[in-house]
């Protein structure tokens, strides 16, 4: 099975199976409680280009390669390289493919990804192309349901939040359509609502959704509860964010109405749309979520450079 | 003499060139524009628009002295006008008949809607790639940000 995942690129969710991610989580279960420094990938070198702002995919990246042993050279933003010079990202793209051995890549461009994976040679893995795709982030979002219900399948859920431009939310939906969750809510402000291609997606593959305006409606119901933040940066017009913002919050006393197991997942960063009570409840797992980033990262590394 | 003998007498047969015939009523005007021919180049054009016809009721036609269209302007045709054929003239004769069909990836011809989408980035050497979803309806997605268009979208799109 690690075959299927040796030196291909990570665009998207969407292009993997469920067998695949069942592979992959199993495989993660290796490092889950993995202590200090493996040689798994010694002499290997992984960039890390980050033109857009990130705290926990970069650093768990980061952190993923140098406990596998493997050396990391970074772009942090465009403003430290000749990108603000008037580089072109093929060109950063083709230099980094000489210098590394996978290269991870985040861009405020959609399909920036792709079209890395397209001038280099080695691996490229997507760590979030402008609002469309995240798929590491869906990975540890499975993985992390996996780990608290012990299965995918057959649970209800919500997606709250900013399913218009929200990449991390989006790529969660395409997962869970790989899986056989019982319903999905998809609760938005109608402005904030799924695009017209990604519910075209999620009706060819049969994922059983509804579309709320309102958490209150359906809170009762469901078992995981995943939560984004409205995502100002990718707003066109910002009174068209002006007119959302604040318009959704979770608190305890929204999670008190729902199943004694309820669970809240959120990609992070978080603003303002959870209280912060709910941080140190029953509820919230999104903490043990963002853990779970290193040994998703890890397995995946490790497998797409070819040594697991 | 039939209707469609004084059109024949109206437009004389062209030397060489292209016809473009079966064209959807009142599209003609939009398929010159997106091949870029203003009027300007100094060839003959001759443009017939809701003339009769047998299979589609009414229709344009085109005829351009001079120009053979490259494919790339073919399928530009087909994404505006599905029905067109193109018969290619020389010596007053027919020696080429095209049937447009919207290809299954259409590269280089229309750009992306979506100004984030990577295809749009300035100073990149990137192609604009879509895939054909439908035909009938016709709907084209980025291969890039994965953006959906359909035939009205088309002609504001078309690279020129």
């Amino acid at each position: 099975m690690s075959y299927k995942f040796k030196h291909r690129d990570v665009i998207s969710i969407l292009d993997f199976t469920r067998e695949d991610l069942e592979f992959l989580f199993e495989y993660a279960d290796k490092f889950l409680n993995a202590e200090g420094k493996l040689d798994t990938l010694k002499g290997k070198v992984v960039a890390l280009a980050f033109f857009e702002p990130s705290t926990r995919s970069r650093l768990s990246f980061e952190v993923a390669a140098k406990k596998l042993g493997a050396d990391v050279i970074s772009i942090i933003g465009e403003e430290a390289t000749s990108i603000a010079k008037g580089e072109s990202f093929a060109d950063t793209m083709i230099m980094l493919d000489a210098y590394s051995d996978i290269i991870v890549v985040r861009h405020r461009y959609e399909g920036a990804a792709k079209y890395a994976a397209e001038i280099a040679e080695k691996p490229v893995i997507n760590a979030g192309d402008g609002r469309q795709h995240h798929p590491t982030q869906a990975m540890i979002d499975l993985y992390t349901v996996m780990k608290l219900f012990g299965t995918i399948d057959n649970l209800t859920y919500a997606v709250l939040g900013d399913l218009r431009y929200g990449r991390a939310a989006t790529s969660f939906i395409y997962g869970l359509t790989l899986f056989k969750p019982k319903k999905v809510y998809l609760v938005s402000p109608p402005l904030l609502r799924i695009r017209n291609d990604v519910r075209q997606i999620l009706i060819n593959r049969g994922l059983p959704f509804e579309e709320k305006n309102d958490i209150f409606e359906v809170i009762e119901d469901i078992d995981v509860l995943y939560v984004t933040r409205i995502q100002k940066e990718r707003f066109p017009d910002p009174m068209e964010y002006e007119r959302v913002k604040g318009s959704y919050i979770v608190t305890l006393n929204l999670l008190e109405k729902g199943k004694p197991h309820l669970k809240v997942l959120h990609p992070l960063p978080k603003v303002d749309e959870i209280d912060h009570k709910v941080d140190t409840s029953k509820y919230a797992a999104y903490y043990y979520q963002a853990k779970l980033g290193i040994p998703i990262r890890m397995a995946l590394l490790t497998l797409v450079m070819g040594v697991g | 003499m039939s209707i469609n003998e004084v059109h024949t007498l109206v437009v004389p047969k062209i030397l060489e060139g292209t016809v473009i015939d079966h064209i959807p009523a009142g599209k003609a005007l939009e398929i010159l524009r997106v091949l870029g021919i203003s009027g300007q180049e100094g060839w003959r054009v001759a443009v017939l628009m809701n003339v009769e016809s047998k299979r589609l009721g009414k229709k344009d036609i085109i005829k351009i002295e001079k120009r053979k269209l490259t494919p790339d302007e073919v399928n530009v045709i087909a994404l505006i006008a599905p029905t067109a054929t193109i018969n290619i003239i020389e010596n007053f004769v027919v020696v080429e008949k095209l049937k447009v069909r919207v290809p299954d990836v259409i590269e280089s011809i229309i750009r992306c809607p979506n100004p984030t989408c990577v295809s749009n980035k300035d100073r990149e050497p990137v192609k604009n790639r879509f895939k054909t979803l439908s035909q009938e309806p016709l709907l084209l997605q980025c291969d890039y940000c994965g953006i959906v268009i359909s035939r009205s979208d088309i002609p504001k799109l078309v690279r020129r």
